[in-house]
């Protein structure tokens, strides 16, 4: 039984590679990730025929319905726009059950002393699970905090304790793997007290918080995906410290492919992890601009002339960003380029790497939207024809279009790529008001000589512009 | 467990790494999301886990039951949610002349 256990596993990680590979483009993706689902219940069987003699079966049954009941709900339901707060959350108590199986594993071997029993790789095996542990915990309290930052239930920008930070967090860190050495010592001979384990995930859980907490909403996406590839690595580690291939192979790739893809995210915000995760990010200066007031007529006067400048044109890019997310306005806006490529006017959308809270959050409501998916830019494809463009029009999107990051070395985000938009020939900017980006830094675009500025809600704004299209 | 089985799973932690960065390496920007909510739900595997250690334990304590039950719910809940959140931002991502057919699934 054992060896079809194996081959089963086997089976499952080579369907979650073929999976994840199909991801690689738009057409094989669906089809990819049910491949992975797939792969999922094959290892799901497998490890049912591996614990078949068990005494617990009706606690199992209960907690996989339970699962199920609270899991499935918000997945079918959630709305686009909020998507990277339920994957940040379910993230979360990924990193949670890996946190509990090591502590499970701690109660069952007596502090890990009966491991001892066997000779063997004892001490890897107490480390994987002590590192399981760690990390565990500090991605289930990282990731419930980007949630509750995402869902607006905490603030969005950095709160930070200032100077003490730092060695507040490293003190935690230090902390908690004095306690993981504690029990791994107590491992070898009487097992250390079980406060002990419950202090490392207190402390790593600590830990978490905290470098949650001063991380800005901007910044959100790197963070994320940074969590998801912790996640997998501590699954990994759990997988080792278990014996189980399959929990191996899955938590490493996607570990492995998550810091790459964090790495990424990071470089195409010109910031390296560790700056991110340090945290603080413009969390000096704030958004100071008020609403513009009186913005009702400032709106009715511009939509007219923004949709006389649209109709003129020959070529037009749309930037959206976070505020597109914000307003639903996706549907409008394609409403929009439906108009325009009825009057022969061409339409694309420039999406740059970190637009939104997620990674290609941009290109997924857009896709909603039924926008074709080729034409969506990806930033070093579309800077070029900026200078080609006759109007941009920016959705709720700020600091990946700041030309300060390119021009002005003394801005906080001097270096970060950014999309150019400021060589189109006009730029209609559509915003709820004039405050400051969620890093909180000016933007010199919205006072730039051929930019229209279109305060309100972005949805409405760009409906009231199609109007004026059709208006003959 | 022997050093050889510990080196072999080893073996396959260190490839298992090289196969993500391989397989990452050629996903477009676009599909970044579907990636990260699809690795998630592999990540989901920690179910497995879970299973192992309350399935394999002879007469659990009522500790181990509780913290195993939590984390067998924690974890169906990572898998299967974040299964269904990638399937529906997929579709989303169909060529146009499908699009409108298939979604009597979700």
């Amino acid at each position: 039984m054992d060896i079809l256990v194996y081959a089963l596993y086997i089976i499952a990680f080579a369907m979650f590679i073929l999976g994840l590979s199909g991801l690689t483009a738009p057409k094989s993706a669906v089809r990819g990730n049910k491949f992975a689902a797939a792969g999922m219940a094959v290892a799901f069987i497998a490890t049912l025929i591996h614990i078949r003699d068990t005494s617990s079966w009706l606690l199992i049954v209960a907690a996989l319905v339970v699962g199920v009941i609270v899991g499935i709900p918000p997945a079918r339901k959630v709305k686009m726009t909020a998507v990277p707060q339920l994957v940040a959350l379910f993230n979360g108590v990924g990193g949670g059950t890996v946190a509990l199986i090591a502590w499970g594993e701690f109660i069952q071997s007596d502090g890990f002393t009966g491991l001892h029993i066997d000779s063997g790789p004892v001490l890897a095996l107490v480390f994987a699970s002590l590192f399981a542990a760690i990390i565990g915990s500090l991605s289930f309290w990282g990731s419930i905090v980007a949630f509750m930052k995402l869902q607006q239930i905490l603030p969005g920008h950095p709160l930070s304790i200032g100077r003490l930070q730092q060695p507040l967090n490293a003190i935690l860190f230090i902390g908690s793997i004095v306690a993981a050495v504690i029990v791994g010592i107590g491992s070898v001979s009487t097992g250390a007290s079980p406060l002990w384990f419950v202090a490392i995930l207190i402390l790593a859980g600590i830990l978490g918080v905290m470098t949650g907490l001063p991380i800005g909403r901007a910044d959100m996406p790197v963070v994320i995906s940074l969590l998801n590839a912790l996640t997998g690595l501590s699954a990994a580690a759990a997988g080792l410290a278990l014996n189980n291939i399959a929990m191996i192979v899955a938590g490493m790739i996607v570990g492995a492919s998550g810091t790459i893809l964090t790495n990424l995210m990071a470089k195409a915000m010109n910031r390296s992890i560790v700056s991110i995760v340090a945290g603080g990010f413009g969390g000096g200066s704030g958004g100071a601009g008020a609403a513009a007031t009186g913005a009702g007529d400032q709106v009715a006067k511009s939509t007219s002339a923004a949709a006389i400048k649209l109709a003129y044109a020959n070529q037009v890019i749309v930037v959206p960003g976070y505020g597109l997310a914000v307003a639903q306005a996706q549907h409008a806006v394609k409403d929009m380029a439906k108009v325009l490529e009825a009057r022969g006017i061409e339409v694309k959308y420039a999406i740059h790497p970190v637009a939104g809270r997620m990674p290609g959050h941009m290109n997924v409501l857009l896709a909603e939207a039924d926008v074709e998916y080729d034409a969506m830019k990806e930033m070093d494809d579309i800077n070029g024809e900026f200078s080609r463009t006759d109007v941009t029009i920016v959705i709720g999107a700020n600091d990946v279009t700041n030309p300060a990051a390119r021009n002005d070395p003394d801005s906080p985000i001097f270096g970060m790529p950014v999309l150019n938009v400021t060589e189109s020939r006009s730029v209609i900017v559509l915003k709820r008001s004039m405050s400051a980006g969620f890093a909180g830094i000016e933007n010199p675009l919205f006072f730039g000589a051929n930019t229209t500025m279109l305060f309100g809600d972005s949805k409405k704004s760009v409906a009231q512009v199609t109007e004026e299209l059709k208006a003959p | 467990m022997d050093y050889t089985n510990f080196l072999a799973n080893i073996a396959i932690l260190v490839l298992s790494g090289f196969i993500g960065f391989a397989v990452i390496s050629k996903v477009p920007n676009t599909l970044h999301t579907p990636l990260m909510s699809g690795t998630n739900a592999i990540h989901g595997i920690v179910v497995l886990g879970a299973l192992v250690v309350l399935g394999t334990a002879d007469s659990p304590g009522i500790p181990l039951q509780i913290i195993s039950f939590v984390a067998i719910v924690f974890g169906t809940v990572n898998v299967i949610g974040v299964f269904v959140v990638t399937d529906r931002t997929l579709t989303m991502f169909k060529t146009r002349p499908t699009s409108a057919a298939t979604d009597g699934k979700n």
